[in-house]
């Protein structure tokens, strides 16, 4: 980082460095109990990070299998369990925690100025609640698998054989670490925020955060009753769901998406809230439409309760109902798109540099945008009839969740984790990574648009000779794919073994979390940091980088 | 991108698919250019460059979000229309009963004649297919058709469409249900009005020409004979068919009657005038059921069970 200069005499303590949250109370029993968010934070990280390297690997064991039609690895019902474990484990021990409760845990409190969030002891529960769910989920794969898929449709899910009941149970207790972490932070904004600090000066991460974590206080619970109530009827035969007890197999599905449709926000708002703080630092220029990508955030966190059943086109719900869901989904859409477009106009006239978490910022905006747009496809009724349930909605959903939030959680642990270990990092290796990763997924997903659009349906263990092809393309993509997220940890990881070298603002970010030392001391700030000038305002950025 | 058109609402359906498409290419072309391009324009030279503090725009921001939302709304109405097409059942359709289960699907045609996988339908036509699922939920979708319809065990539903090119079609299996999930596949095959008469009186053309004794195998194993007679001597619900051809068989009313030709035709459309003795008379019906070809089938294949 040669060419980064700090001036100092804006930046509190920065003189002479104290001792950091990693060298104070060092030991595995000290790290355990702590209620500090940044080691919670830290946990949390290295823990989500396993759990996406394993859920990676399920995805790597899914393309061989489709590398040629037929049995090539493992029969049909290895198969569905193996694709079950990718999206279970991606889904509910990955990408929710992901932003909020790793980088987020870290970052947020710093961002507000606060010494820790509002309450540290519910912070190191949801930790503890999250690992208990992680090894039900484990122990699951274990005691005989489950084959259901992530959706847990009923009745199949009521009827087949595996550990479907413990994974369900694991889902429903890993909500209550969802709720906590969401709660923490709705309190930690309203109340732990520096001197100064209006609610438009926030940080964009902060509003971002803060919608999520309304969808999370809001929604998890519908998932926590519907778990219940497939347990009930799973374990003591009560009929809710099966049509031969009695119940409505559809009404799982209203349920199931009254959650897990939000919970898609509840995944990409903390990606866009890390890229509304990329995209600034890196342009080196104030954020475009502050209040518009502020806004925005809420305007989704409160359209995506209301757009559900557009998983459901073809269900055999009333044309109506259908109608009214088109409708709703049409307008969340355009909130995403006021993003999009104030983030490319941040980059107008900006001085970008080209670091390794704005290439990353980039790769997001491209492949978010591919999501984005492919939606339109899906939320019309009559496209969607055709495409519904293929290799089209596959795709779709991994340009938004991967291409969207894996890549700005990437891209933030990049841009964060000088702050977080005290370290830099290889540039060459993190470009590297971009690169390859950006590589590997279009070559990956979009084959997939192509498939689905001819005729493959999706969560099939064999296709028909004329998809073959495609599929091909597809597993060497992934295979790119996973090489680029390996150089990427391997990046990161071999920064460990150099002496701390970060200064506290490496990038020039205009937010506070820059103005702690890196990494921080324990109650982060030297004495109580106060809110000068409003974020990514490099009029008064005493920071050259 | 897209299959062959098979159905009239394909074509209304792919024009709506690709002017999202070409929509979508203009957008992307406009994002990602811009992202590209700043990226290189204004990339940075050197520590220390100045950049504008430009914080809003309100027309352009009014115009980015009334833009798409015009476009958005548009694609709503078109959608909508094209799914009201495709999805209203026209008055005129004939109806064919579909029972799905795991992992096939059964088609029952109006006159009762039943088919497994391989449904015959004749061209320009309108169909109506009326689904219920045996177990677990599945979904009828021909990609050439462009329908699909999730196929449920509580309830009917129903997709329509009418077929405009004589041809093989596959039909395939949408909603997960479970080890064969990915073979559930079926053919949906379009024949002309003189092939559809041909069929509707002999059958499917390629049993017309298939030898008497496969049919008859091939009936015992698709039309549910083989649950209840086996092949072996084994006892099941109705007596095996090995060796019975020539043999006398005694029954509950205490007559009894060699089995010959007549006797297999009389167990298949009346079976409950004749009982074999110390079984139930739980024999189906098969009367309307079998064309007389399969009947004759049926007879040599037990003819050649010595």
């Amino acid at each position: 980082m040669a060419d980064v200069k700090t001036t100092g005499a804006h930046v509190h303590g920065e003189a002479a460095h104290h001792a950091s949250y990693l060298e104070e109370n060092k030991g595995i029993m000290n790290w355990l109990v702590t209620y500090d968010h940044k080691r919670i934070g830290l946990m949390y990280l290295w823990s989500v990070l396993l759990m996406f390297l394993v859920g990676g690997l399920f995805a790597l064991l899914v393309r061989l299998e489709l590398l040629t039609p037929g049995e090539d690895l493992m029969n049909a019902e290895t198969y569905n369990r193996v694709f079950t474990l990718h999206g279970a484990i991606m889904v509910f021990l990955f990408i929710i925690p992901a932003v909020p409760a790793s980088l987020g845990n870290f970052v947020l409190p710093l961002m507000l100025g606060a010494k820790d969030v509002a309450f540290p002891k519910l912070n190191l529960a949801s930790y503890y609640i999250y690992v208990v769910g992680a090894i039900m989920a484990i122990l699951s794969i274990v005691l005989g698998g489950v084959d259901t898929g992530w959706t847990f449709y009923t009745p199949y899910s009521t009827s087949t054989a595996g550990a479907v009941t413990l994974m369900t149970l694991s889902v429903f207790v890993l909500g209550f670490s969802s709720i906590f972490t969401g709660l923490n932070f709705i309190a930690t904004i309203h109340t732990l925020r520096a001197p100064g600090m209006s609610w438009y000066n926030l940080p964009l991460f902060v509003w971002g955060t803060y919608a999520t974590s309304v969808i999370q206080v809001m929604a998890t619970p519908v998932l926590g009753i519907t778990t219940v109530l497939l347990v009930m009827e799973r374990v003591f035969q009560v009929g809710i769901f099966d049509a031969r007890l009695g119940g409505d197999p559809v009404l799982f599905q209203h349920f199931f998406w009254f959650y897990s449709h939000p919970a898609v926000y509840i995944m990409i708002l903390p990606g866009m809230a890390i890229i509304s703080e990329l995209i600034p630092t890196f342009s080196k220029k104030t954020i475009f439409g502050y209040r518009g990508i502020a806004f925005s955030s809420i305007a989704i966190a409160l359209v995506s309760f209301l757009v559900w059943a557009h998983h459901m086109f073809t269900s055999g719900q009333s044309p109506l109902t259908n109608a009214i869901f088109s409708f709703l989904t049409f307008l969340v859409a355009i909130p995403s798109g006021i993003k999009v477009f104030n983030w490319t106009a941040t980059m107008y006239r900006g001085s970008i540099s080209l670091k390794t978490p704005m290439l990353y910022a980039m790769s997001f905006l491209l492949l978010f945008t591919i999501g984005g747009l492919t939606g339109l496809f899906l939320g019309t009724l009559a496209t969607d009839i055709h495409l519904h349930d293929t290799y089209f909605v596959v795709a779709h959903f991994h340009y938004v969740m991967m291409g969207g939030t894996v890549i700005a959680f990437i891209g933030g642990l990049f841009y964060w984790w000088p702050k977080m270990v005290g370290r830099m990092y290889s540039e060459k290796g993190g470009a590297l990574s971009a690169i390859l990763v950006f590589i590997g997924f279009n070559a990956t997903f979009l084959p997939q648009f192509i498939m689905g659009s001819r005729g493959m349906p999706r969560r099939y263990f064999t296709y028909l000779d004329q998809f073959q092809p495609l599929h091909q393309f597809s597993t060497v993509g992934a295979e790119i794919l996973g090489a680029g997220i390996l150089v990427a940890i391997l990046t990161l990881v071999a920064s460990l073994r150099k002496k701390p070298d970060a200064i506290a603002n490496p990038w020039g970010g205009s937010t506070l979390e820059w103005e702690a030392q890196s990494p921080p001391v324990t109650h982060n700030f030297v004495g109580t940091p106060v809110l000068e000038h409003a974020p990514y305002d490099y009029r008064h950025a005493k920071v050259e980088g | 991108m897209l299959p062959r058109q098979g159905s009239t609402i394909a074509g209304p359906m792919d024009d709506l698919y690709m002017f999202i498409f070409w929509l979508s290419v203009v957008f992307f072309i406009i994002i990602a250019g811009q992202v590209v391009w700043f990226g290189m324009k204004y990339r940075r030279r050197g520590p220390g460059e100045k950049t504008p503090h430009i914080t809003h725009h309100l027309n352009l921001e009014l115009a980015w979000s009334i833009i798409p939302l015009l476009l958005c709304i548009v694609l709503f109405f078109w959608g909508f229309d094209g799914y009201m097409k495709a999805t209203v059942v026209p008055g005129d359709a004939m109806e064919i009963q579909v029972r799905a289960k795991r992992w096939q699907w059964e088609f029952e045609y109006p006159d009762g004649i039943r088919a497994l996988n391989d449904l015959y339908i004749p061209v320009n036509k309108k169909i109506r297919m009326v689904m219920i699922s045996d177990d677990v939920l599945h979904s009828f979708w021909v990609p050439e058709f462009r329908v699909k319809m999730d196929v449920l065990p509580n309830r009917y539903t129903d997709v329509w469409f009418e077929s405009t090119i004589p041809g093989t079609y596959n039909l395939t299996c949408t909603e997960y249900c479970g080890k064969g999930h990915s073979t559930m596949r079926g053919s949906i095959k379009v024949l002309t009005p003189v092939e559809y008469e041909d069929f509707v009186k002999e059958g499917p053309p390629e049993l017309k020409n298939m030898p008497l004794r496969e049919l008859g195998e091939l009936v015992y194993k698709s039309r549910g004979c083989e649950s209840c007679h086996s092949l072996d001597g084994s006892r099941r619900d109705g007596p095996s068919w090995k060796g019975i051809f020539g043999k006398t068989e005694k029954f509950t009313d205490g007559t009894s009657a060699v089995v010959d030709e007549n006797y297999i035709r009389e167990s298949l459309m009346n079976p409950h005038s004749k009982i074999v003795a110390t079984y139930e008379a739980v024999m189906p019906v098969y009367k309307g059921l079998l064309r007389d070809r399969e009947v004759l089938g049926v007879i040599e294949y037990i003819k050649s069970l010595k």
